[in-house]
């Protein structure tokens, strides 16, 4: 167990090195930079200019400036944000504490609809709740996740019955505790009915296709030999046997968390990571870029991380494979 | 004297539903008849495909026929409602082809036995234990082997594990659905010699599904050949054997393996 555990978490230190050398070096060699707009203004001295390029080392090799960057990563403020003037981890964190709340909650929904659903599926295979199941998510799958999220946004604005942007209302301060939360999930309601939609078909057809295999399994029809009710059948005998899949995939759906909302949020104008790092590629704000790359890597490695605690824990044959 | 199982008239149609063009509608059993004694063995041979294992899962309760009843104990048992053949069920225990995939490949051997324990007692941990290895000694296996994932067991052992499996509910009939097919010769001498022995030390009563008639003809008190869904000829084997009435018993007849050393021919070659 230690030894795998030591091998997957050194597999993960070094892909998160590599991930970070190329978004460094990609970000820094790209041309232009943030300092390039303001040599158009003639208000501001070439000089303050130069003295602004030093200061932030934009004049120092590739290879200084990344090991003084991960120094600075190592102290926990992954560099400084040259737009908002302050270390670039705080203004991060903010963010990716909003985009969490989104994803989170969607990851949750879509999971809890995508069991039952998948189960439902299989359960009939090649009949009418089968097909119906197949249908849906083919449609769902054939539309655009924008054009997804532009419907939702049009039937909002028709009915006025879900605010269309932004987290909380301008009032927010002001609401009691439980107006405070009435509001913001009003706010949520749009992008995060937009994220369940734009993943759940895969999910539930995984789901599907996982079940289907173990539900054919002849030991499942021994199961249902001895007695075993439809319900326990399915949830208690069937899922587990059919899980391997199903939890790499969720390792998955936890690696996305960060990276996987940003489009809705852009559209949705939700204050996450997605509004925040396209402004800070526009502006070339390359620390903010580069931290924003980095946390979603994090999150990518470290779900495949727990995708294979989760394995590990729930598949004794995996563990027999790999040693105590 | 009154049979365990008596089916009469079953028949089973299997309907692919299509977007287009006519329903394609299989019949799997056409009106089929038979009992079987308590205590006793009935085999049912056919060639692949005729409906054997049709038969198997609509005795198991894991089919519902199309139409005809199957009586139980005296109890009509194919229009049952679901939680009443629940119960039914755990009279009636199959065992299958395929050692391999008979088992859930995440569970060591205590658990697969312990699952159907779980079900039908108030067993706890210790007692639990010692009745797997009951089990476990009654088939002929160590009981040390409780530990271990059916993927590590042999292709004879497995097959002796679903017995034992099966043998933990108690049930009245065990249904055997080509359950020698998948094993070599001497292993499966063995185990049809182990499924003798406990016929005689349970009372057990057994349906041996199979298109080897020269076993059938081995375990069985009662062979009936089976075609397309119908049963073409009945009897008891050495009649079957000696005298085949139909065209099917002479094929399946002339497919049984056998060593032939009689002189003159070894004085031809």
């Amino acid at each position: 167990m230690m030894r795998y555990l030591l091998r997957r978490a050194a597999h993960a230190f070094f892909l998160l090195i590599g991930v970070s050398l190329l978004a460094f070096a990609f970000t820094v060699l790209a041309p232009g930079n943030y300092f390039d707009e303001m040599r158009l203004n003639p208000e501001i001295a070439p000089e303050t200019i130069a003295a602004l390029r030093t200061q932030y080392e934009l004049n120092r090799s590739l290879p200084v400036r990344y090991v003084h960057w991960v120094s600075s990563v190592l102290h926990g403020d992954m560099g400084f944000s040259f737009a908002y003037n302050t270390p670039v981890a705080p203004l991060l964190l903010v963010r990716a504490r909003n985009t969490l709340l989104l994803t989170v909650t969607a990851m949750l929904l879509a999971w809890g609809i995508a069991l039952p659903l998948g189960i439902w599926s299989a359960e009939h295979l090649g009949r009418l709740p089968d097909r119906l199941v197949s249908w849906g998510t083919a449609a769902l799958l054939v539309v655009p996740d924008l054009a997804l999220a532009l419907g939702l946004l049009v039937i909002a604005v028709k009915s006025g019955w879900l605010p269309t942007g932004g987290m909380v209302s301008l009032n927010f301060d002001r609401l009691p505790f439980f107006g405070k939360l009435r509001d913001l999930l009003l706010h949520m309601a749009l992008p995060v009915a937009a994220l369940v939609l734009s993943v759940l078909p895969t999910l539930v057809r995984h789901v599907r296709a996982a079940m289907a295999e173990v539900l054919d399994a002849p030991f499942v029809l021994a199961a249902e030999g001895h007695g075993l009710r439809r319900r326990t059948l399915l949830y208690r005998y069937a899922l587990p046997a059919a899980a391997n899949p199903l939890i790499s995939l969720f390792g998955f759906s936890i690696g996305t968390l960060l990276s996987g909302s940003l489009l809705i949020e852009v559209v949705m104008s939700w204050p996450g990571l997605g509004p925040f790092l396209l402004e800070a590629i526009l502006a070339r704000d390359i620390y903010v870029v580069i931290g924003g790359v980095l946390l979603s890597t994090l999150f990518l490695v470290g779900g495949n991380f727990l995708a294979d605690l989760l394995l590990y824990w729930a598949d004794p044959r995996i563990r027999t494979e790999t040693g105590p | 004297m009154h049979g365990l199982v008596r089916v009469e008239n079953l028949v089973k149609r299997f309907s692919k539903t299509r977007l287009a063009g006519p329903n394609q509608e299989v019949r799997a059993l056409a009106g089929v008849s038979f009992s079987i004694l308590r205590g006793t063995t009935l085999a049912i041979v056919g060639e692949s495909g005729c409906g054997k294992s049709t038969l198997a899962l609509c005795l198991a309760c894991l089919e519902r026929p199309t139409s005809g009843k199957i009586w139980f104990e005296e109890r009509e048992i194919s229009g049952l409602h679901e939680k009443d053949r629940r119960v039914i069920r755990r009279q009636i225990q199959l065992i299958f082809q395929d050692p391999a995939n008979s088992f859930n490949p995440r569970w060591t051997v205590l658990e697969i036995l312990t699952e159907p324990l779980a079900l039908t007692g108030n067993l706890r941990g210790e007692e639990m234990r010692s009745r797997a290895g009951g089990l476990l000694s009654q088939v002929g296996l160590s009981p040390d082997m409780q530990g271990k994932l059916s993927s590590e067991l042999s292709g004879g052992q497995r097959q002796r594990l679903a017995i034992a499996r099966a043998l933990a509910l108690e049930p009245k009939l065990l249904i055997l659905d080509e359950a020698l097919s998948a094993l070599d010769c001497s292993v499966q001498a063995q185990i049809a010699n182990l499924l003798m022995d406990l016929q005689g030390s349970l009372k057990m009563t057994y349906l041996f599904i199979s298109h080897d008639l020269a076993m059938a003809a081995y375990l069985a008190d009662e062979i009936a050949v089976m075609s397309h869904g119908q049963i073409v000829e009945q009897g008891a084997p050495e009649k079957i054997l000696k005298q085949p009435q139909s065209r099917i018993t002479r094929e399946l007849l002339a497919a049984v393996p056998r060593l032939d050393f009689s002189p003159h021919r070894t004085a031809e070659s």
